[in-house]
């Protein structure tokens, strides 16, 4: 849910890092890693040794290329790489290796949003200040472990196209399961191998002029990250109410209050004198390349949206769901090509309904459970699926099998039988229920009679009630109308 | 033999001798290992009988055959001490050896010593040294030039038979000018840079100082190659071969107008000693003709925006966090940046950043660093277009002969415009070789000294260049000693 901003239009850019699942670090032979001891993956490189010198990662360039393409992107001929200075300690060379005017690729697009621009780097290393503060401010000192300097980071900065906050995080999240397809990344938010940044503005509806920004970070979740955007808003609207001025400022979200924090002013005013790196020379991928990373990429999001919706008949929000999250769209497919006779549509309303509100209960609260991880075999929600549409079990009792494969796996054919789940196909046996019902609520029977349909609930209700919810809705209310002599 | 004869000779003849079994190289090395080093050329030596732990391997195997080698202070060594002529690495002991240096090693050299320089290679005169100026052999009231100056000093003075030295817009070229003996800085690109601290990357290049034109060829053989530790390193095609030509044939020598015996600042010895050579050539049956190379004149501004810039970014490391000097007494962070390399840097070194910093600040980059990398390209196209109608240049190196200790260290750009011939071809990225030309006083008067010639040749011809500077070598018959050479005990 976006902001009120009665009157008002937001527009959000957002600048995304993720690092690159290589074996090596971008400018070295020293392995990537996460949660080894401090500083054992070092090297006279990624230390800044003198005399020491960068080479290039030639996965990396790989994985952003594949990126690049998956956006939609040209990819440069000749890209160069240079050098952004500032000192500081996780940045042992005091300059970054990035790219600046000629990126590895530009002008693409993802969904709605286009892409200004896609470009190597390499990340920092990590600071751990020791005292109460957990800053730099007020810490009794501070440590550096390079493991993580020299990571491969890609840069994606979009267009400002996103006019609210759950846009931008739908929108990540098919940035997200695009980039997990390739397998450039772990893409973990939490962990921060994606990282994303957001320049927030707002402008009178209908306007075309940009607003003055804002620069929103440390959003380390794709909720603080709607959070974080709505916050800003709902501030920046506040203030053109009050004739206040937006400054232009870099703002920390604080995810354990859910407010943001201006930061200190000399913490990101830089002049950092960007010039082309002379160690390295420009990167001119070859054709050879070019095609076998075009050749290699996977069918990716916004291909299998497509091809659910229009292929399958699968409803917007719900192909959404399936595409966006490679996973569940994977655990989709597999169900699909299980060999039974449930249909498509049908697989994907029980798996992205029913089945993923049944695990999310079964986690509890923060847990999360991927159907793919779960008991419920993609053969087991596939003969599920078939069994219901087949009639051979109601609605209800489907949702009893799938709490029991939730709970504890195994065949829904078993769990019908063992539970005695089956729908009551004997019409004998059935009319004597209805005929039951009748007799034991003779008020509603009469007001039925008399033709207020709403009074049929109860004698619905008690043959529900009686079949454990084995019988068929529809062939219930048949029944009784019939034996009431209004068939 | 006795430790005169021993280090009398040449590096191509110890080695013919050390192969034929006339002399060993332990013998050679204690020899020099033994020689007083009054010049403060060295800021670290090898005890006598160390050879055998020295370097990559024990013994005289490999092409150089445990041949004894001075390495300039600014190549990483595993295990000695590298300071780069600064204070900031006073103390650091790296962690791993330069390309340049394992190849050698690896080939069968044995350190020796590393030898004094300028801070960071930043200078003309070696007095930016933060451990003391080099003496020079012939005068030792006077600079050997710089920044290799203790490299150069320490091969013209006996006590290595030649070095490893770095060149930025001269650095190689212009001390051997002023020592009297031969320096080659190959094409960029030629030799890794893996390992040699970096002052402005985009010029810094290795390459040998020598007592003769072939030992330069010898040592350049092993040192270039490709390094896939160093993207920017290419080697040269074919390899080094070693010089044998006697005369200069069908060669057309060019003399650029702009770097020549007329150019601004030339004393007359240089230019005396300078013509005689032109004569040698053509006495050589090579053709000399003026050539111009109209944007070199703006090389000295261009250089001083490019290197300071790189400078100022390559020495940003320097930090205090790390390794090398840290400041104890700051208290905070910026406190620890400010104290270390306010402590830690010489005058001419902060210049430079400053320099640097300024000519990359936003607002000034395409004022200064964009037109000077223009400029650059213009420089690079004249060589170019010189080389279409001719073989090599010719200029003096320097235009000077070695100047006294402290006449130019409160005059920045008067010390600058000693690299007037050498920076030019920096910025070209072709390779030269400086030759001793003779002995010429000083305007003004004093002891003879010596000149240098610098012969320029198209990128990655060294072969050809080599050749041609061996015939005229010989034709030159250069074969003065400084009076120190040996520690003075002729």
């Amino acid at each position: 849910m976006s902001a009120n901003l009665d009157g008002y239009e937001a527009v959000i850019g957002l600048e995304i890092h993720v690092q690159l699942r290589t074996r090596t670090k971008m400018f070295c032979g020293c392995e990537l890693s996460f949660g080894d001891d401090p500083n054992v993956h070092t090297c006279p490189v990624c230390l800044a040794h003198p005399g020491s010198l960068p080479t290039l990662n030639e996965q990396a360039v790989r994985y952003g290329i594949q990126i690049g393409l998956a956006l939609g992107c040209e990819i440069a001929p000749r890209s160069i790489f240079h050098r952004k200075n500032y000192f500081y300690p996780d940045n042992p060379k005091a300059y970054q290796i990035s790219q600046y005017d000629i990126p590895l690729a530009r002008n693409g697009r993802l969904g709605d949003v286009r892409i200004h621009r896609v470009h190597l780097e390499e990340d920092a290393a990590k600071l751990i200040h020791v005292g109460e503060s957990g800053r730099i401010h007020g810490s009794d000192a501070s440590l550096v472990d390079f493991n993580r300097g020299g990571t491969p980071l890609v840069e994606i900065v979009t267009e400002p196209d996103l006019r609210d906050a759950a846009s931008a995080r739908e929108w990540l999240q098919l940035l997200r399961s695009t980039i997990k397809a390739i397998g450039a990344s772990d893409v973990n938010m939490e962990e921060g191998s994606l990282r994303c940044d957001a320049n927030v503005s707002i402008r009178p509806a209908g306007s075309q002029e940009l607003g003055t920004k804002t620069e929103l970070k440390n959003m380390n979740s794709f909720r603080f990250l709607e959070r974080g955007i709505e916050a800003e808003l709902e501030r920046q609207v506040a203030l053109a109410r009050a004739g206040e001025p937006i400054e232009q400022e870099t703002l920390h979200f604080d995810p354990r209050t859910g407010t943001l924090t201006p930061l200190r002013s000399k913490e990101y005013a830089h002049d950092y004198r960007y010039f082309p790196e002379p160690d390295l020379v420009p990167l001119a991928p070859s054709k050879e390349l070019l095609d076998e990373a075009r050749a290699s990429l996977p069918e990716l999001p916004a291909q299998r949206l497509e091809r659910y919706q229009s292929e399958l008949g699968i409803p917007e929000a719900q192909a959404k769901l399936l595409a966006y999250d490679g996973e569940l769209g994977d655990y989709f497919e597999a169900a699909v090509g299980a060999g039974t006779e449930a249909s498509a549509k049908g697989l994907a309303n029980w798996i992205t309904g029913d089945l993923t509100a049944r695990l999310r209960e079964a986690a509890g609260e923060e847990g999360e459970v991927h159907a793919a991880d779960s008991r419920v075999t993609p053969q087991a929600i596939a003969e599920l699926v078939a069994m219901v549409e087949a009639k051979q079990v109601t609605a209800q009792a489907g949702r009893e099998v799938l709490a029991k494969l939730v709970a504890e796996g195994g065949s829904p054919a078993e769990i019908v039988e063992r539970e005695g789940l089956a729908s009551i196909s004997d019409s004998g046996e059935l009319e004597g229920i209805v005929a039951a019902a009748i007799e034991a609520d003779p008020d509603a029977a009469a007001k039925v009679r008399e033709g207020n349909m709403k009074a049929i609930g109860p004698l619905v209700g008690y043959v529900m009630r009686e079949t454990k919810g084995r019988a068929d809705g529809g062939e219930v209310t048949r029944l009784i109308r019939k034996q009431l002599g209004l068939g | 033999m006795s430790i005169r004869e021993l280090i009398e000779l040449s590096a191509a003849e110890a080695l013919r001798r050390i192969t034929a079994g006339e002399i060993s190289a332990a013998e050679l090395f204690d020899a020099y290992a033994a020689v007083p080093d009054e010049l403060n050329a060295y800021l670290w030596r090898a005890e006598p009988g160390a050879a055998d732990g020295n370097g990559a391997g024990a013994g005289a195997e490999g092409p150089l055959a445990g041949l004894p080698l001075a390495v300039k202070d600014i190549f990483c060594t595993e295990g000695i001490a590298t300071t780069a002529g600064s204070r900031i690495l006073e103390g650091y002991v790296p962690p791993y050896t330069a390309t340049s240096v394992q190849r050698v090693t690896d080939a069968g050299a044995r350190i020796l010593g590393k030898t004094n320089m300028d801070e960071f290679a930043m200078g003309s005169s070696n007095e930016n040294s933060a451990f003391g100026p080099v003496l020079n052999p012939w005068d030792t009231s006077r600079v050997p030039g710089g920044s290799s100056g203790g490299s150069a000093a320490a091969v013209a003075a006996g006590l290595a038979p030649w070095a490893l030295g770095t060149d930025t817009g001269g650095s190689i070229r212009q001390p051997a000018a002023l020592c009297g003996i031969v320096g080659l800085k190959p094409t960029y690109g030629a030799i890794s840079r893996y390992g040699m601290i970096a002052f402005a990357s985009s010029l810094d290049q290795c390459g040998p100082l020598t007592r003769t034109v072939t030992d330069a060829a010898l040592l350049l053989r092993e040192l270039q190659g490709r390094d896939e530790r160093d993207s920017t390193s290419v080697g040269i095609e074919g390899g080094v071969e070693l010089p044998s030509r006697e005369d200069l044939r069908g060669l057309r020598f060019g003399v650029p107008r702009e770097l020549g015996p007329d150019a601004e600042g030339i004393e007359a010895g240089v230019r005396e000693v300078f013509e005689r050579t032109l004569r040698r050539i053509e006495e050589l049956g090579g053709e000399v003709d003026e050539c111009e190379l109209p944007h070199s004149r703006h090389g000295i501004s261009a250089y001083y925006v490019i290197a300071p810039a790189e400078a100022s970014a390559n020495l940003a490391r320097y930090d205090g966090v790390r390794y090398g000097m840290r400041d104890p007494d700051a208290r905070d962070l910026t406190g620890m940046y400010e104290r270390t390399r306010g402590r830690g840097f010489g005058a001419e070194v902060k210049r430079r950043i400053m320099l640097g910093t300024y000519a990359l600040s936003s607002g000034y980059y395409d004022a200064y660093y964009g037109q000077a990398q223009r400029v650059r390209t213009k420089i690079a196209e004249d060589f170019r277009a010189a080389f279409e109608s001719f073989d090599f240049l010719v200029t003096p190196t320097a235009p000077t002969v070695a100047f006294e200790l402290g006449s130019k260290t409160d005059d920045p750009l008067a010390m600058y415009m000693n690299d007037y011939c050498t920076v030019p071809v920096s910025l070209a990225g072709v390779p030269a070789i400086s030759l001793p030309g003779g002995l010429a006083q000083p305007d003004g008067g004093g002891p003879e000294l010596p000149v240098g010639v610098q012969v320029i040749a198209p990128a990655f011809t060294e072969s050809k260049l080599l050749d041609a500077a061996y015939a005229l070598e010989q034709a030159i018959g250069f074969d003065a000693r400084p009076p120190g050479f040996g520690g003075g005990e002729a």
